[in-house]
């Protein structure tokens, strides 16, 4: 218990100094702006941005882009996600179903997802349902790859264990499989979240009217620069948030691993 | 009788390379019985173990595990070496495992697995995770996992193998404490001449692999016993010698590292 207060105040050292070196690059950034050493034109300065942001807020036109941005992401990763763990447990189980689905799936894995845009439009047409695929396609790989490795890579000691003690498939499944597999099953959830983000920005950049990566391309195709870097910002904040709250599910879902994240 | 294994041989085949772990292998463990095997690391005695327990088919020969009648009763539990608790379960839910496979409501299966943690000194464990515990309380959970799910046979494989000397002592007390009150039918697998003295009615010796049976040696200490008062017995140090004289060449003679 001695060692306790100061170790408490180690952390909040380490705390504030996380939030003061970040501000303080923003002072410096600004104060640069003011001195002219950065070009307004290429570089807006904080507060600029600031009122950019106050403009997109104020006139709802942020939330408009952040909420079809965020509806894309929600769809795709829900639509990819389910049918990627249950194959992932299917290909993790069944020898059979890898050997056939395993060719297929590193052949087109490498495939730049964002390549296949095009495909997809003529397929999908160019409204949201395209949007959702594409997201998807990006995700399903990173979770089945995952998830089977997962399934793979449980200690064939509880197996035994399992068979030792009866038990009935089911229980199999919800008692060993399930468990054994969920910390991969995050990871891939994990991946799919970062890669589907930069999917989304690349997909709005090109086939959009609205979402935060149209949001940027149309303020640089304006040239309203603090605009840009709002919409940079808001997708970076997305990132951050989404990755949290998927992190603290995480913690929630897989409570034996608590001690050691 | 309450297990015969007749003329059991087990041929591993992988990658063109055929292993022959056991060769005819032939046993009975009467009912009630603690017998202890010992045999060179990779003798083969773990498969055999494991054939016994359903876990792995033999070759040729077969095992017959006779029923005493209850059939709501399991025949066999084993407990594994170390590291075989699940480590998403609570101490509770592992210890209760078996029963939970057996579809005992979940009131019923914590209540029998509590009263069992609490005669190996873990009830204020039961909310633990695997992780949170030390290698000795872990095994007393394993432990726990087979004699709650009360099985007729107890099939036991290296248990202790991995503990300290003291721990190892201590749970090789708590093993015969808990046995002799309800003298369960145990096979137990160990590398340990010592510990094969310690706990067995018989130690079967086995060859170097492929395994077989080289000599059965009566234990006559008498129950129940203290762990600790046998090893100062002159017949313990006796036994202990000539176990090893018969082991010694088959280790000298073992090829490194074959099979587990």
């Amino acid at each position: 218990m001695t060692g306790k207060p100061p170790r408490m105040r180690l952390e909040t050292q380490e705390r504030l100094l996380a939030i003061v070196s970040p501000l303080a690059l923003l002072v410096v950034w600004q104060v640069m702006s003011w001195l002219k050493l950065l070009d307004a034109r290429f570089i807006p300065s904080p507060i600029t941005i600031g009122e950019g942001a106050y403009r997109l807020v104020e006139s709802g036109e942020l939330w408009t882009h952040l909420s079809v941005s965020l509806w894309r992401l929600a769809a795709g990763f829900v639509v990819a996600a389910v049918p990627g763990i249950l194959l992932g447990l299917v290909m993790g189980l069944s020898r059979w179903v890898r050997m056939i689905l395993d060719p297929i799936v590193a052949a087109t894995y490498p495939i730049p997802k964002i390549a296949i845009l095009p495909l997809i439009m003529l397929f999908f047409g160019i409204g949201e349902v395209s949007k959702i695929v594409i997201i998807a396609v990006a995700v399903i790989y990173l979770v089945l790859i995952n998830t089977m490795v997962g399934v793979m890579t449980i200690d064939p000691v509880y197996f035994d264990v399992a068979k030792n003690y009866g038990a009935p498939w089911p229980k199999l499944f919800t008692r060993v499989i399930i468990p054994g597999a969920l910390p991969l099953i995050f990871a891939g959830l994990r991946l799919g979240l970062g890669v589907s983000l930069i999917v989304i920005v690349a997909a709005e950049f090109v086939a959009a009217k609205s979402g935060i990566g149209y949001l940027i391309w149309i303020s640089w195709e304006t040239l309203v620069i603090e605009n840009m870097f709002v919409g940079i910002i808001v997708i970076t904040v997305l990132g951050v948030v989404t990755t949290f709250i998927l992190r603290e599910i995480e913690r929630a879902v897989i409570p034996w691993r608590r001690e050691r994240a | 009788m309450k297990i015969a294994v007749q003329d059991l041989t087990k041929t591993f085949e992988g990658r063109g390379v055929s292993t022959r772990a056991l060769s005819g292998v032939s046993l009975t463990v009467g009912d009630g019985e603690f017998l202890c095997i010992v045999g060179p690391s990779g003798c083969g005695k773990t498969t055999l173990l494991r054939i016994m327990a359903g876990l792995e088919a033999p070759s040729t020969g077969a095992v017959d595990m006779r029923r005493s009648g209850d059939r709501e009763r399991p025949l066999s539990a084993m407990v594994f070496q170390e590291h075989s608790l699940f480590p998403w379960l609570t101490v509770v839910d592992n210890a209760a495992f078996g029963l939970e496979m057996r579809g005992v409501p979940r009131r019923e299966r914590h209540a029998r697995a509590r009263s069992f943690l609490e005669t190996v000194g873990l009830a204020a464990f039961q909310g633990h995770y695997p992780h949170e515990l030390s290698g000795g309380m872990r095994q007393r959970v394993s432990l726990a996992r087979a004699f709650v799910n009360d099985p007729e046979v107890l099939l036991m494989d290296e248990p202790f193998a991995a503990l300290d000397a003291q721990n190892k002592l201590l749970l090789q007390e708590e093993l015969m404490r808990i046995w002799e009150h309800d003298k369960k039918t145990v096979v137990y697998i160990t590398h340990s001449i010592d510990e094969a003295l310690t706990l067995g009615d018989r130690v079967v010796v086995m060859t170097a692999a492929p395994g077989k049976v080289k000599e059965v040696i009566d234990v006559d200490f008498g129950r129940p016993r203290d762990v600790f008062e046998i090893k100062a017995k002159p017949q313990f140090g006796e036994m202990s010698l000539h176990i090893w004289r018969v082991l010694e060449s088959e280790v000298r003679g073992a090829r490194p590292g074959v099979l587990a």
